[in-house]
């Protein structure tokens, strides 16, 4: 049986008369790399700051480990380690300085362990340079490894690949997957990226405007509902008079913006883009889409 | 015991944050030359400032031995406790907190399983001991160095008339008045401390804090009768107990009111200081 390690019940803030997080109720299992997805704005970081206990819920509760976080705080973070939106550090301290600190409100960590996660985030030969003369990626990953210095059970990441280049994301996207596989971690992702969570998630929750969306398995949730393919394609009558004689296949049609709408099985892709072809339509665009990511591309275009 | 240990290691981590960092020196840096600037100034003079200051005594006293010495510029140097070395005490305890905000650093330090009243008390520690440290340096700088410069001798006080203390009651005195400094020194940096829990960037505790020493001491010392009543309760009426040391006799009733009041701006101050730190919202 799967064991949760963290669950949040009802869980709510409010600013003045604006909730920036309502109802949440989140549950996270052992081994998890849970995803926590949603549109700038939408009360992940509020979230995880209301987990780790740097902002207070004006409603609801927090449970890690079986302990709930009002009352025996220091248990429920004890196996947690975390990085909260972009990562700061003691500028004028070195890499290997800024973790023997954190180590020190954890219990104590030794050289060996300060050592392990500097090497682990490949920051090694950099150890004993001041901070403040870190590129943003270098202080990304010193981020990571401030939150696994105490070889937490449970890694709290929020949006740890904000501002890197594609080589740097792909490098803590195969970090993540690492500290999952090999080190059983249970790992928490927050992004507004739908597709870095797809990549590196089992499990996820979509939250928009403070309130879950969706919560479940990331496969599921990915193929569950109807898909969608974006289709642009030139002469018009020509397309649409070919999407109609395929209604077999076909489940809708809507038209927008230039651009057909079709629901459809994806398997279907290469018989419709034969039969566009071969009645000589120029097919420009065929993207598939599922029901999630229309859900989530809908949040994000509202999004502030 | 293991409350003890854990405390140590937090009280540690900030010393090592609060040594290593450049602008905790500045307070040191400054007394460490305007110290020996005063000092040797006063001794190229050769007493010039002391026969200024006697200039209508001379006529009616005969004084006799070196009173223009080492004891006397120490005093002389310890009037800036007045208003220079509270503005550079705050300039350190004013940071504890609210450089933790400006940094972002809040973020690194509250998210682990230590209590933040753990971390408010082993900062609050780290502020006592570079207060401490401060005022020591410069009593250890400005006696010691003087003494070097200019030996010894009785000390002279001129204030509302001419008082001469015999050099074997100098030294006891002056280890009490700064003792006593320290006391004083300890509520200004509970009172900066107090401002740093509120706000998110380091300027604003250091002006509060001025701010209120100056209008405290100004409400103090104008003889107005509506500031009669406020100003029993301000802790600038205390401020100069550690002059009361060089008085004939001691007004010990005065320095041990000042040191119980004193004691309760400061511990007023870091409750509240607790109670905002303890309940504040980490939103930088």
């Amino acid at each position: 049986m799967t064991e949760t390690i963290l669950q949040t019940r009802q869980l709510g803030k409010r600013y003045g008369k604006r909730w920036a997080v309502k109802n949440l109720n989140l549950e996270v299992c052992r081994g998890d790399v849970f995803g926590f997805l949603g549109p700038n704005g939408a009360g992940k970081s509020t979230t995880i700051r209301m987990i780790l206990s740097l902002i207070k819920p004006t409603e609801g509760e927090t449970e890690i480990f079986g302990h709930r976080l009002k009352t025996y705080r220091s248990e429920a973070l004890r196996r947690v380690g975390g990085i909260v939106e972009k990562p700061d550090f003691y500028q004028y301290l070195s890499a290997y300085k800024n973790l023997e600190i954190i180590g020190m409100l954890s219990n104590g960590v030794n050289h060996k362990r300060i050592s392990e996660v500097l090497d682990l985030v490949g920051l090694s030969d950099r150890a004993g340079d001041r901070v403040k003369t870190y590129s943003h990626g270098m202080k990304q990953r010193l981020g990571i490894a401030q939150a696994l210095v105490s070889d937490p059970e449970l890694v709290i990441l929020d949006e740890p690949t904000n501002g890197l280049d594609p080589q740097g994301m792909k490098e803590v996207r195969d970090l993540i997957i690492h500290l999952s596989r090999d080190r059983k971690k249970t790992i928490i992702l927050s992004s507004h990226l739908l597709n870095e969570i797809e990549m590196v998630a089992n499990r996820m929750a979509i939250i928009h405007k403070g309130e879950l969306a969706v919560q479940g398995d990331v496969n599921a949730l990915l193929n569950e509902g109807d898909k969608c393919v974006i289709l642009q394609a030139e002469p018009r009558q020509k397309v649409l008079s070919i999407l109609k004689r395929r209604k077999k296949i076909l489940k809708g049609i809507t038209e927008k913006e230039g651009k057909f709408e079709v629901i459809m099985d994806f398997a279907f892709i290469p018989e419709l883009n034969r039969s566009l072809v071969g009645a000589g339509v120029q097919v420009k665009a065929l993207i598939p889409r599922r029901s999630l990511e229309n859900l989530f591309l809908s949040m994000t275009e509202n999004a502030v | 015991m293991q409350y003890k240990t854990h405390m140590n290691r937090l009280v540690y981590s900030e010393l090592v944050k609060l040594f290593l960092k450049k602008r905790t020196y500045l307070g040191f840096g400054i007394v460490l030359l305007i110290v020996p600037l005063i000092e040797v100034a006063m001794k190229l003079e050769g007493g010039r400032f002391l026969t200024i200051a006697m200039r209508g005594l001379s006529k009616d006293f005969l004084f006799f031995g070196n009173l223009f010495n080492g004891w006397f510029v120490a005093y002389q140097i310890m009037n800036s406790l007045w208003f220079h070395i509270p503005l550079l005490i705050s300039f350190v305890a004013g940071d504890q907190l609210a450089g933790e905000a400006t940094a972002g650093t809040y973020r690194l330090i509250l998210i682990r399983p230590v209590s933040r009243t753990r971390i408010f008390i082993a900062k609050y520690i780290t502020t006592l001991i570079y207060t401490i440290l401060f005022v020591f340096f410069l009593a250890v700088l400005s006696i010691g160095l003087a003494i070097i410069l200019l030996g010894r001798g009785d000390l002279i006080i001129i204030l509302r008339g001419v008082l001469i203390l015999p050099e074997a009651d100098v030294a006891w005195r002056f280890l009490i008045a700064y003792l006593l400094a320290a006391w004083t020194m300890i509520t200004i940096a509970s009172l900066a401390f107090f401002f740093s829990s509120f706000v998110e960037n380091a300027i604003g505790p250091i002006v509060a804090t001025m701010g209120v020493l100056i209008v405290f001491t100004i409400i103090s010392v104008i003889p107005v009768e509506l500031f009669e009543i406020p100003k029993r309760y301000l802790f600038t009426k205390y401020i100069d107990m550690w002059q009361k040391m060089f008085q004939d006799p001691i007004q010990w009733d005065h320095i041990r009111t000042g040191i119980l009041f004193m004691g309760t701006w400061s511990l007023a101050c870091v409750l509240s200081a607790w109670a905002v730190f303890v309940k504040k919202d980490i939103l930088s």
